[in-house]
């Protein structure tokens, strides 16, 4: 069966689609940011320059902030502009707005922020001296600690100990459309327009530190091209500067991100490194796994206590082992910040997990298929956090698709004689088992406490208020589906709500794979409410509620006619934060993805020239828009493994250019083949489990496996640019 | 001292076929003369620097990045934008799920267009190649390219294909 | 900020010496609008546009010579059956510029003129013996474009000279190929490459991003000219070194490029080049 098309695709084909900076507002200034030149140290002095007549501009500094200077987020350490010191290269400390944006250039080249520096922390591996040391008595944004049984013990004992170290790199969002914001002030009521993942995390941001109440605030997503995290919260700080510029001007504001400022200021994927030691049995079954993760958390504390909790409850992989330690920390840098970007931690600590448990295979003596079918976990065992798996999903079947589907032995046969006998290509074949945990973490959902509307109109259709937004992923079609199906409408009946916190409830924000499992089924649950409020059963069939909504409202026009859920925890839902024990996830998604790569021994590229993903998510909602997400998110993570690399200068990006900074192109990368297997979830929509974030997490250990499999090397930090893997084969002296 | 604007220059084109006379500063961008003085904002900036395609429009039947063209030198020339498309000619496409965030694709399309228009282009390029120039961060490019081989198998099976 | 433009070459040559040599022509504007937004014109800078030229337009063919007119674009070549059977180097690297959008705008002339040294364009027509036409309101001059460039950024061309025109001798060729190894497969800018070709004049090896500015590999040549036995990649180290001058910058490093380029040369020789592989023929 076809799936629904996408509600907005002939919109966005046409360019008809009008994002932020497309919008046509008269009277509307252009508004821009000048940033800190140095990675810390105090501020002595803002100089403005006679190149341009000030008189013409708006100019804002951390003074016009009526509430507190700081960005609402986990903490409030953030300023919205830097008032005495700075913390990190580009940190935002002057706005000025101007009617022309061509002046506005000249104005930030005008103005000279001089710093008086600090000693800058800038390596999170390295212990910091005592003149580094800003946050605490060590940097350490955040420990967190997960045990299960005695794993020293366990390590003595086991037949095999491996020890080794991965690195990962930072990683750039690289939506196609820049960031953008656009406020303007109307009878008393502040309201930012634009690119974003999380309107309520914008309405309080603004709330907060503009010292407004809700009712004098409004955010109004735009259609947003792209996000992958880096909109979850930077869109924030760009929302807090657009309004105090507006406020000031007294006109809307426009501020809208070049490509550069783009990739110099904003958010990135946390660097990581995970150090695993891993003890199995002589039959080659895991008795012990040792994990330490450490993240770089860069200059404020943005999200990096979640992304640590994501990333250390993802680093044991999808096995089963009784004893079991990791101890996660976030350290804090002068880096640009890090945040939120698909997959949220857990593909860094999946990325050291797969390449270990090849390692651990080697150990074994046992192919990288058959040390996996020993250990994925099984019904009725637990994960390391103690969460009991018992869903009925058969983790070998994943596994085994994914090898049928990929030709994986036949290939590895192949890949020997071809090896032998080729000048200079060599192929492998890498594979990556792993999950993905959807939904907030631990209690996240319970504290969120997203709610969720929909209303009758008078025509007889259901408008679907929420605040999940489209940003690509296809939000808008997968809602009408899931209202449709639930109230036994045709998706044509279904319409779907501008997200403007005016009008939508807090459904939580657009992150965490979350949309389609969690906030789906709060929408299944008030599609249930309206018919309850209709007074119809359960079992009403389309025409019966489209009658009584018409009936309804045309008895009582004045009428809201509402549907409400709130969420509530799935039975038996059981999390100790103290302790990070018990359901960490609600459910997991389980995937298994085979690389087949060949390098080039001329010039030490790897090329991937086949890739498998086979996943089992509950439900496939949409295939075309589930498939596109899976191929999508392989792509993004095939950058991340081999060419998106970062050059550091001062803790800020010395590469920010797309003609530096390398995403794949359509040459780079093979058709994506996908294929989903389904056991309902039963408290997600349709049955459904989040996608989202999954495919992030395994392209990389696999490609960098398949490496090992062609080269007999052992790549151990991504991105595998070919200037690593020579040093690396030089290394081990076989280049 | 603010500086004063360099002075405009008077031109005249053809946009989607309608003749077009515009005033524009000496080294302005035809991507920023088509988005904020035409009004014709199908067509996205994505880097700026001729990297990312989404500015692609077509300059006298050629696809070119919009960002690196002064506008100067489309005076008397023909530019064909996002806005002149057809949608009938992009149902493939959307059955693929060539678009997601939606950011890349008016270049996305304005290449696949192009390479509907010329197919001779796929015995020397392949549609790998032939879309190269279009950065897309969400589809993973299977979704585009699988769209632009079932446009051309169907635009192949026409009444009057090849002709 | 003034953009003058001219209807004729001589006109344009005219305005190169008037404003002199502070003007700067524009082709294709590739080069010279990246990032234009954010850079910093000069108040009194000057520009050419040079597109209305429509002399310098075509590419076109003699009985000894392929010319490329100052405006010829890589698509005009990439197009051209008789370009591809002729020159295929050209052809090649062509297609390795940028992409499609930027192969319809970039010009031979201005890969010459920006004088990049990890300009496409530039080794595989120096590879062919090229020879630029350089125009100034005083008169032609020829220069062999492997004589052009003195160092990073800086050539013979004086400022008031204009590219007019590329001359490339038709000349039959034993094997030519331009290999580029870029920071990814489209849309890349080459961290190595290099053009080979050999005819009867000998042995041509020119390689982009190795020194700072496109450069042939004279040591080499000759070593291939006399038919030196090079047995591993390891061999043409020492001779590439003398030419070339590889740096580490925020794409790559002298040591991966080096090592690289010995590498690609002596893969792609090996099978054409008797004197070049593991029991190289004169051993």
């Amino acid at each position: 069966m076809a799936s629904p098309r996408r509600s907005e695709g002939i919109s966005k084909l046409t360019g008809r689609e009008r994002y932020v900076d497309d919008l046509a507002i008269d009277g509307c200034w252009w508004g821009m940011t000048a940033r800190s030149p140095a990675p810390r140290g105090r501020i002595r002095e803002i100089r403005f320059g006679k190149g341009v007549d000030w008189s013409e501009f708006v100019v804002v500094d951390h003074r016009d902030i009526p509430g507190p200077n700081e960005v609402r987020l986990i903490e409030l350490d953030q300023p919205v502009l830097a008032a005495d010191r700075v913390r990190h290269v580009h940190e935002a400390v002057v706005l000025v707005a101007h009617p022309s944006r061509e002046m506005c250039r000249r104005a930030i080249r005008e103005i000279e922020i001089v710093v008086d520096r600090e000693p800058p922390a800038l390596d999170f591996r390295v212990t910091p001296s005592p003149d580094q040391i800003q946050y605490a008595d060590d940097n350490v944004l955040k420990h967190l600690r997960i045990e299960k049984g005695d794993v020293e013990r366990a390590l003595a004992g086991a037949a095999h100990v491996v020890e080794e170290v991965y690195e990962t790199g930072a990683q750039e969002h690289v939506y196609l459309e820049t960031q953008g914001m656009l406020a303007w002030e109307d009878d008393g009521v502040v309201t930012v327009s634009g690119s974003m993942q999380c309107p309520y995390y914008v309405l309080n941001a603004l709330i907060h530190a503009l010292g407004r109440d809700e009712k004098q605030v409004r955010v109004v997503q735009t259609p947003t091209g792209g996000g992958f995290g880096g909109k979850e919260d930077y869109p924030s700080n760009i929302a807090l500067h657009a309004a105090l510029l507006a406020l000031k001007a007294k006109h809307p504001v426009k501020i809208i991100y070049d490509r550069g400022e783009d990739l110099a200021a904003t958010t990135k994927r946390h660097p990581s490194l995970v150090r695993h030691r891993t003890g199995v049995d002589s039959e080659g079954r895991l008795v012990a796994q040792d994990i330490e993760m450490i993240l770089d958390g860069g200059a404020y504390v943005t999200l990096s206590p979640v992304v640590l909790s994501r990333g250390i409850i993802h680093a044991a992989g999808p096995y089963a082992c009784d004893n079991v330690r990791i101890v996660g920390r976030a350290v804090m840098t002068n880096s640009v910040p890090f945040g939120a970007f698909r997959g949220f931690g857990a593909p860094q600590s999946l990325f050291a997990c797969e390449r270990q448990m090849d390692r651990v295979a080697r150990a074994a003596s046992l192919s990288p298929a058959e040390i996996r079918r020993r250990n994925l976990i099984r019904d009725g065992q637990t994960t390391s956090t103690s969460q009991r798996i018992d869903d009925g999903t058969d983790r070998l079947a994943v596994l085994d698709a994914a090898l049928r589907r990929s030709d994986y032995d036949a290939k590895r046969e192949a890949h020997r004689s071809f090896n032998a006998s080729h000048p200079y290509l060599r192929r492998g074949m890498g594979l990556a088992s792993f999950y993905h945990g959807a939904g907030f973490t631990g209690g996240g959902e319970v504290y969120l406490a997203s709610t969720q509307h929909v209303a009758g109109l008078p025509d007889g259709r259901v408008e679907v208020r929420s605040a999940s937004t489209e940003i690509g992923q296809g939000t808008r079609t997968i809602f009408a589906t899931i209202a449709a199906s639930r109230l036994g409408l045709d998706e044509s009946d279904i319409v779907i709500a501008e997200p403007d916190t005016s009008r939508v409830p807090n459904s939580g924000p657009t992150v965490a794979s979350r949309t389609a499992m969690v906030v789906g089924h709060l929408l299944e649950l008030a599609c249930d409410d309206l018919r309850r409020t209709l007074g119809l059963p359960k079992d009403a069939p389309g025409d019966a509620v489209r009658a009584a909504i018409i009936a309804r409202l045309a008895s009582h026009p004045s009428e809201e006619l509402v549907g409400k859920a709130r969420y509530k925890a799935p039975p038996g839902i059981q999390w100790d934060e103290q302790t990070y024990k018990g359901d960490a996830y609600g459910t997991f998604a389980w995937a298994t993805y085979v690389a087949e790569v060949e390098v080039d021994l001329r010039m030490f590229e790897t090329r991937v020239i086949a890739f498998d993903a086979v996943q089992e998510i509950g439900k496939v909602l949409n295939e075309t828009l589930a498939r596109g997400q899976i191929q999508g998110g392989v792509v993004q993570a095939i950058g991340w493994a081999l060419t998106e690399d970062f050059v550091w200068k001062d803790g800020a990006m010395a590469n920010a250019q797309l003609t530096n900074y390398i995403i794949p192109s359509a040459c780079d990368v093979p058709p994506i083949g996908v294929e989903f297997l389904e056991n309902p979830y039963p408290h997600g929509a349709m049955g459904a489990k989040g996608i989202g974030e999954l495919p992030m997490d395994g392209p990389a250990p696999a490609i960098c496996n398949a490496v090992a499999d062609a080269l007999g090397v052992e790549p151990t930090t991504i991105p595998l640019t070919p200037e690593r893997l020579m040093d690396l084969m030089t290394e081990a002296g076989v280049a | 001292m603010s500086k004063p604007q360099a002075e405009k220059i008077e031109i005249e084109l053809t946009v989607n076929g309608q003749p077009v006379a515009v005033s524009v500063s000496p080294v302005e961008r035809l991507l920023d003369t088509l988005r904020y003085t035409m009004n014709l904002t199908g067509t996205k900036e994505g880097c700026g620097e001729g990297e990312c395609g989404a500015c692609t429009v077509v300059l006298d039947g050629l696809p070119v990045n919009s960002c690196l063209v002064p506008t100067i030198q489309a005076r008397g020339r023909r530019v064909e934008t996002i806005e002149s498309i057809d949608p009938s000619r992009l149902s493939e496409l959307l059955d693929s799920g060539a678009t997601q965030c939606g950011a890349c694709t008016p270049g996305v399309v304005m290449s696949a267009c192009w390479v509907l228009d010329h197919p001779d282009l796929c015995d020397s390029h392949s549609l790998r190649e032939l879309m190269a120039g279009n950065l897309c961060r969400c589809t993973g490019y299977d979704g585009i390219i699988d769209g632009l081989a079932a446009a051309l198998d169907a635009s192949n099976q026409r009444p009057g294909a090849g002709a | 900020m003034k953009l003058l433009t001219p209807g004729t070459v001589p006109e344009a040559t005219a305005m190169l010496r008037d404003s002199g040599g502070r003007a700067k022509p524009i082709a294709g504007a590739t080069d010279v609008f990246v990032h234009w937004p954010v850079r910093v014109p000069a108040d009194d800078e000057i520009f050419i546009d040079l597109s209305g030229l429509a002399e310098l337009r075509p590419h076109r063919w003699t009985d000894d010579e392929l010319i490329l007119g100052a405006l010829t674009t890589y698509w005009d070549v990439i197009t051209d059956p008789r370009a591809a059977e002729e020159f295929a180097i050209l052809v090649q690297a062509a297609r390795t510029v940028g992409s499609i959008q930027i192969q319809t705008r970039g010009t031979w002339a201005g890969n010459i003129a920006n004088a990049s040294p990890a300009a496409d364009g530039v080794p595989a027509l120096m590879a062919r013996d090229a020879v630029v036409e350089l125009t100034s309101a005083e008169g032609v001059e020829q220069v062999p474009l492997d004589a052009f460039y003195l160092g990073y950024k800086r050539f013979v061309m004086k400022p008031d000279q204009l590219i007019t025109a590329i001359r490339l001798p038709r000349r039959p060729h034993h094997f030519e190929s331009f290999i580029k190894v870029g920071t990814r497969r489209a849309q890349a800018i080459t961290k190595v490459g290099v053009a080979i070709a050999h005819s009867d004049a000998g042995w041509r090896i020119v390689a982009n991003s190795m020194a700072p500015t496109v450069r042939r590999c004279r040591a080499l040549e000759e070593a291939l000219d006399d038919q030196a036995p090079l047995r591993s990649p390891n061999d043409f180290t020492p001779l590439l070194t003398r030419d070339l001058a590889p740096i580490d910058d925020i794409r790559s490093t002298a040591a991966y490029r080096l090592g690289v380029l010995a590498r690609v040369l002596y893969h792609e020789l090996a099978p054409v080049c008797g004197s070049v592989g593991p029991s190289g023929a004169a051993s």
